[in-house]
């Protein structure tokens, strides 16, 4: 079966930059909204940037909200995405898809907020990070969601908690592969793979 | 733990990479594609691009070029520069960039740092400050240094914060080009008030200089130019010399 990449594209944030990351593994991302594209694609990637509760309305505006969570293939979402697919999302107080079991929160009790930089991710266990031990991958963000029984990846800033989620062919990272260097562009790889 | 960041700084003027030593006198130090995918491979944790024209001149700057070294790089890219509005901001992030810096437009238009925030969010958005101390107080400068404003350092970098910039870049001017190592003592002060992560800026000059601006400074970030443009300090090896310091950084 021919690959076709999709990155959704609803109309926020920077989405150029996972399309640069996928050029340069020889791959391409097609960047849209369109719902029969999204089904039909092999791969899809749900980035995300902002506030959580515009970017909600963005998504809801064009009933992805209601699209995504029906998907059978392989979908990565990325920082806000991942925080998107949650039950819900302490940010504006925003409800998410309830894709992961889990309530996204606020850092509390921490040196600086955002959490912005590298940082070490353990307890990797999960195909999207196969052959790869403990790597650094970098992170910015101010709210998190906590360990649960699909969390994949963890990091410590302040508490640990998840650095990636999975439920079925559902995939959620909290850091941000495009931007990760070598280790990023392998998980970027082995998500493609899948 | 999170690491302490490295981030190189290539200064930009006519598509060229030049570092000004005490912000005259400029000297031409490479291609910036070149030093960028350089930096890359070398491990630095981000890159910043600042056309540092951009104010003086009006001038709408090197979006083709941004896009070319966006395209390259596999690690968080800030640009700034000349940055006055959100349709700026947009255009740059659609052009790969993952953060936006913004200087003398942010204290003409302090506004500015709010709509930036609230639409892109903070985790996009630099305020970066150059200051200078005079008569036993940091004032903020702006227009490449220039130009003094009425901002004490501390009051502008608590007023950013407030509305909504996700890091401050802080260049001490009386440091900066100088290689003697960075303000600490102001660095500090500024890392116990704020909140968010501070970038140090201006004074690099060897290794135990940054190992003193984490320790003494609590920065949490970096930023150099020329000790990296022409190799006095190899990222790496620098790296290690921090890491033997027990300083958290990534490998």
């Amino acid at each position: 079966m021919r690959q076709e990449v999709v990155i959704v594209d609803y109309g926020l944030g920077n989405v150029q930059s996972v399309s640069f990351a996928l050029d340069r593994l020889g791959s391409s991302g097609v960047l849209t909204s369109d719902h029969k594209r999204i089904q039909q694609a092999s791969h899809v990637i749900f980035p995300g940037v902002g506030h959580a509760e515009m970017a909600f309305k963005y998504l809801a505006r064009l009933d992805l909200d209601t699209l995504l969570p029906n998907l059978k293939q392989p979908v990565l979402g990325i920082c806000l995405g991942m925080q998107l697919m949650c039950q819900k999302t302490e940010e504006g107080d925003t409800s998410g898809m309830g894709i992961f079991n889990v309530d996204v929160i606020k850092f509390h009790e921490v040196p600086k907020i955002p959490c912005v930089g590298w940082n070490k991710i353990d307890e990797l266990k999960s195909p999207l990070f196969k052959g790869m031990n403990s790597v650094y991958t970098y992170f910015v963000h101010s709210y998190f969601a906590p360990l649960s029984t699909q969390t994949i990846a963890s990091t410590h800033y302040g508490t640990t908690y998840s650095a990636a989620l999975q439920k079925d062919n559902f995939f959620g990272v909290q850091f941000h592969p495009e931007r990760s260097g070598k280790d990023g562009e392998q998980i970027l790889k082995n998500f493609l793979a899948l | 733990m999170i690491t302490k960041r490295i981030i190189p700084c290539l200064d930009i003027l006519g598509g060229r990479t030049v570092k000004g030593v005490n912000f005259i006198d400029l000297i031409d130090a490479g291609d910036p594609i070149e030093l960028a995918t350089l930096y890359s491979k070398k491990g630095a944790d981000e890159l910043v691009f600042l056309d540092i024209s951009a104010t003086e001149q009006q001038r709408d700057a090197f979006e083709p070029l941004v896009y070319d070294v966006a395209k390259k790089l596999s690690i968080p890219f800030t640009v700034g520069g000349g940055i006055r509005s959100t349709e700026k901001v947009a255009r740059l992030l659609h052009n790969g960039v993952d953060k936006v810096s913004i200087n003398s437009s942010a204290v003409n238009d302090p506004e500015l740092i709010s709509k930036i925030a609230n639409t892109y969010g903070s985790q996009c958005l630099i305020v970066a400050v150059d200051a200078k101390q005079e008569e036993g107080e940091w004032w903020v400068y702006t227009t490449g240094g220039k130009i003094r404003t009425r901002y004490t350092l501390l009051a502008w970098a608590i007023e950013c914060q407030e509305r909504g910039a996700g890091e401050l870049l802080f260049t001490s001017m009386d440091h900066d080009g100088t290689k003697n190592g960075f303000a600490n003592d102001m660095l500090a002060v500024l890392a116990e008030t704020l909140s968010i992560p501070i970038i140090a800026s201006g004074g690099a000059g060897t290794p135990t200089h940054f190992k003193d601006v984490f320790l003494k400074g609590k920065a949490d970030a970096a930023l150099a130019a020329s000790v990296f443009h022409f190799s006095e300090i190899e990222i790496t090896s620098l790296k290690r010399f921090l890491a033997d310091a027990q300083i958290p950084v990534r490998l």
